[in-house]
C-alpha cells in the first residue's frame, strides 16, 4: 500500500473521480447544516453524546460484561475476538456449523476491516454484500471510498457498465438494455439481491449500537437490506467493535437524533431495526454477537487518541474534509477513510507501515471535522498528537517519517486544498503548533513556518459563507 | 475463546486505569423541539411523513375501511397478509384475497403477496417515523418488509408523539422493533434519491381521528 502522498497524487489526476467526489461531499454537507439547523440543541445533544460515550469509555469493562449477560439472557451467544484473525475464525465456524456455503451481508466497517469476506472466500463460502454501494463495489472488484456511501467515486454510466458485466456471473444477471438511470438501477438490484435474501439462511451484520443494559442491538439503514439480513435468515452473526456499546436504553434518544441528521442528512433513516436475542416466530432462531478488539484496547490506552472512540461513523467529517475532497477514499489505504480514518487506522494498526506512518499528516488541520463531529472528537488535536508520535518513532531520517513529511507536503503545496483549510482553521487555533511536533518535522518547518491562521471563528466564516 | 474474553476486559482496564474519571451525563437537550397540541402534531407528522415520500391519508374510524379498500385497489393489490390481531373491521370493505400467517408464511409466499395492512406501536411526528413491535395488528417483521405495499394505520391521537425522547418509553426493548420513515430508498447513485430498493416502494399511512 503506497503512502498517502502517492495515493492521493493518482485521484487528483483522475478528473472524473474529483468532480464525483466534489458533487456529493458537498451536497451531502450542503443537506447536513439544515438538518442540524433544525434542533436548537443540537449543541447539548452534541455534549450528552460525547459524555455518555466518554463514560462509556471509561467504564467498558464494566459494560461489555453487562451487555454479554443481557444478549445471553435473551437468547444470544457472545463471543470475543481479539483480533481479525480470530473474528475470521469465529464467523467461519459458526457458518460452517450451519451447512451454509453462502451467506448475506449488511454493510459493516466492522467486517470490513477484519477482511470477513476474502477469509469467507477462502474458505469456500460466498459473502453476498447486498448494500446498493457496497454490491458496487464487491461487483467492481474495487475498494470503498467512503463510509456511509462506498461508491461515491461512481459515476451512473461507471456503474450501469458494472453491473452488466458483472451481475450475471454473481447470480441473476442485469436486465435486458439497463440504462444508467439510477431508478432502473436500483430496480436491477432489487431483482438481483431478492432471490438471495429470500434463500437466504444465514445473515452477517455489525451494528450502529449496542445496549447494555437490554442487550439490544441497534442498525440503521436506508434500503431495507439491512432488514432482510437481519430477518429472513434462520441464523444472523453481528460482528461489532467493543466501542459500540452505550450503557443505557435512553442513551439511544440522543444517537437517534444526531446519526441520522449528521450521516444523511435526514431526520431519521427510513429503517431501524432493533432487536434483543431471539424471539419466538420472529426473525432469526439463532443468533451469535462477535465482539471485536483488534486494535480498541490499544487505542483505549492512548489518553489523547482514544477519544477516536467515541465515533458513530456518521461520515460529516468526510463531507467537509477538504483534503478527503481532492484525495478521495482510497488514498487512505483503510476501510477507515477521511479525517476518522486518519486518526484510527493508525491507532488500530500503529504507525508500523508507511501508510499508517503518513495518515496524520494527510490533513490541513482546518478543523471543519471537529466542528461538524456529532460526538465532539477533536480530530485536529488527534492528528497533532500522532504527528508527534510518528516522528518519535521515526527517527531521524527514517522511511517513515519521510513518509509523514511528504504527506504533509503534499497537502501544502496543494494551493486548493491549502485556501480552504485556511480559511476553516481559526477554530482550532489553540491547537496549531507554530511548528511540527518531532525532530524530523522541524527540518520540514524550519524552512517554512505553518500556515498564518486567521482569527476569523469558525462559524462566523460558514454563516458568511455557506449558508 | 475465554481466553479472549479475559484478555481483551484485561486490557481494557490496563488502558484506562489512569483515565480520569468521565463526567457526569448532563441531559439539558430538549425532551420535544414541539408545542405540546395534538393537532398541530398532526399536520407535524403528516407533513413529515409526506417529505420522505410516504402517502399520508386522513380518515375518521367510520372511513377506515372504505379507505384501506381504495388505496389497496387503486395500487392492485390482489392479495394482502393479515397480522394477527389484526381488526377485522379494517378489512372489511376490501376484495383483494387475505393470507393469514399461520402457520408461518415463507419467504417466497410473502413475496408473492401484494400487500400488507398493520397497525403501529407508536408514531414520531418530529421525524415522521412509525414504529412497529410486533404487537397485536403487526406481526413479525418479515410480513412488512416482502410485500410491496405497507399500508400502515396510526390512531391519533393516542399513538402520535413528538420526538424520540417521547418514543422509547413507550417502546419494550425486549420486542423486535422496526422504525420506519418513508419507503425503503437509496442515494448511493450519484445520491440521486430513488425509492424502493428491497423493503416496500409504497408506504400509505392512514391517520384515524376521532371525529
Ligand atoms: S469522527 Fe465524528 S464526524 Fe467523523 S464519522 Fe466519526 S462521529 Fe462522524
Amino acid at each position: 500500500m503506497p503512502a498517502f502522498p502517492e495515493a492521493a497524487r493518482e485521484a487528483v489526476g483522475n478528473p472524473t473521480l474529483r468532480a464525483n467526489l466534489r458533487h456529493a461531499t458537498h451536497t451531502i454537507r450542503d443537506k447536513r447544516a439544515r438538518a442540524v439547523a433544525e434542533l436548537d440543541d443540537w449543541a447539548a445533544l452534541r455534549e450528552t453524546g460525547k459524555r455518555i460515550k466518554d463514560r462509556t469509555l471509561r467504564q467498558l469493562d464494566t459494560y461489555l460484561l453487562q451487555l454479554e449477560e443481557a444478549v445471553t439472557a435473551a437468547g444470544g451467544t457472545v463471543h470475543w475476538a481479539a483480533d481479525a484473525a480470530e473474528a475470521n475464525r469465529i464467523v467461519t465456524e459458526l457458518v460452517r456449523a450451519t451447512g451454509e456455503t453462502e451467506v448475506v451481508k449488511v454493510k459493516s466497517m466492522a467486517t470490513q476491516e477484519i477482511g470477513l469476506n476474502e477469509h469467507l472466500a477462502a474458505e469456500g463460502i460466498a459473502a453476498y454484500e447486498t448494500d446498493l454501494a457496497e454490491l458496487i463495489v464487491q461487483l467492481g472488484d474495487d475498494r470503498p471510498s467512503h463510509i456511509l456511501v462506498p461508491a461515491i467515486h461512481r459515476n451512473r454510466g461507471e456503474i450501469r457498465d458494472i453491473f452488466r458485466e458483472k451481475m450475471g456471473s454473481w447470480g441473476r444477471p442485469a436486465p435486458e438494455g439497463l440504462s444508467d438511470a439510477p431508478a432502473e438501477l436500483a430496480e436491477a438490484a432489487r431483482l438481483h439481491l431478492r432471490e438471495k435474501f429470500l434463500r437466504a439462511k444465514v445473515g452477517i451484520s455489525g451494528a450502529n449500537f449496542m445496549v447494555a443494559e437490554t442487550g439490544t442491538l441497534v442498525v440503521v439503514e436506508s434500503e431495507g437490506n439491512g432488514r432482510m439480513c437481519l430477518t429472513l435468515p434462520e441464523t444472523l452473526i453481528s460482528v461489532v467493535g467493543v466501542e459500540k456499546v452505550v450503557p443505557t436504553w435512553q442513551d439511544l434518544e440522543v444517537f437517534l437524533q444526531t446519526l441520522p441528521r449528521s450521516s444523511t442528512a435526514e431526520r431519521m433513516n427510513p429503517y431501524t431495526s432493533m432487536w434483543t436475542g431471539t424471539t419466538d416466530g420472529d426473525g432469526p432462531g439463532t443468533f451469535h454477537l462477535v465482539l471485536l478488539d483488534n486494535g480498541r484496547t490499544d487505542a483505549l490506552a492512548d489518553e489523547v487518541g482514544r477519544q477516536a472512540l467515541r465515533c458513530i461513523r456518521c461520515s460529516a467529517c468526510l463531507n467537509v474534509c477538504p483534503v478527503y475532497e481532492r484525495a478521495g477514499g482510497h488514498a487512505y489505504g483503510s476501510v477507515y477513510p477521511g479525517p476518522i480514518g486518519a486518526i484510527l487506522t493508525p491507532q488500530l494498526r500503529g504507525t508500523a507501515s508507511e501508510v499508517d506512518a503518513s495518515l496524520p499528516y494527510a490533513s490541513s488541520l482546518c478543523g471543519a471535522c471537529y466542528e461538524v463531529c456529532p460526538v465532539a472528537i477533536d480530530i485536529p488535536e488527534v492528528l497533532v498528537h500522532l504527528r508527534g508520535k510518528v516522528a518519535e518513532e521515526g527517527g531521524k531520517g527514517h522511511r517513515l517519517e519521510r513518509a509523514a513529511i511528504k504527506a504533509s507536503t503534499w497537502v501544502l503545496d496543494h494551493p486548493g486544498v491549502l485556501a480552504t483549510g485556511e480559511r476553516l482553521a481559526s477554530a482550532t487555533r489553540k491547537l496549531h503548533p507554530k511548528r511540527l511536533p518531532g525532530p524530523g518535522a522541524r527540518q520540514w518547518t524550519e524552512s517554512r513556518d505553518l500556515p498564518e491562521l486567521p482569527a476569523e471563528p469558525f462559524r462566523d466564516w460558514w454563516r458568511k459563507n455557506r449558508t | 475463546m475465554t481466553d479472549s474474553r479475559a484478555r481483551i476486559l484485561a486490557r481494557i482496564r490496563t488502558a484506562v486505569a489512569d483515565a480520569p474519571e468521565a463526567a457526569p451525563v448532563a441531559r439539558d437537550y430538549r425532551t420535544s423541539h414541539t408545542p405540546d397540541a395534538p393537532e398541530a402534531l398532526l399536520d407535524l407528522l403528516h407533513e413529515n411523513l409526506a417529505d420522505y415520500r410516504a402517502h399520508v391519508h386522513r380518515t375518521a374510524p367510520a372511513g377506515l375501511a372504505a379507505l384501506v379498500a381504495r388505496l389497496l385497489a387503486e395500487r392492485g393489490a390482489r392479495s394482502v397478509v393479515v397480522p394477527p390481531g389484526l381488526p377485522e373491521e379494517w378489512l372489511a370493505a376490501t376484495e383483494a384475497a387475505r393470507r393469514f400467517d399461520e402457520p408461518r408464511l415463507t419467504p417466497y409466499e410473502l413475496d408473492g403477496t401484494d400487500a400488507v395492512v398493520t397497525g403501529c406501536a407508536v408514531a414520531i411526528a418530529e421525524t415522521g417515523t412509525i414504529v412497529l413491535d410486533g404487537g397485536p395488528g403487526q406481526g413479525r417483521r418479515a410480513l412488512t418488509l416482502v410485500p410491496d405495499l405497507h399500508v400502515c394505520v396510526v390512531r391519533a391521537p393516542e399513538q402520535v408523539v413528538a420526538s424520540v425522547p417521547l418514543a422509547l418509553p413507550r417502546l419494550a426493548p425486549a420486542r423486535p422493533l422496526t422504525w420506519i420513515s418513508g419507503p425503503s430508498a437509496t442515494s448511493d447513485i450519484e445520491l440521486d434519491r430513488v425509492e424502493g430498493v428491497h423493503g416496500p416502494r409504497t408506504l400509505e399511512v392512514v391517520l384515524v381521528t376521532e371525529p
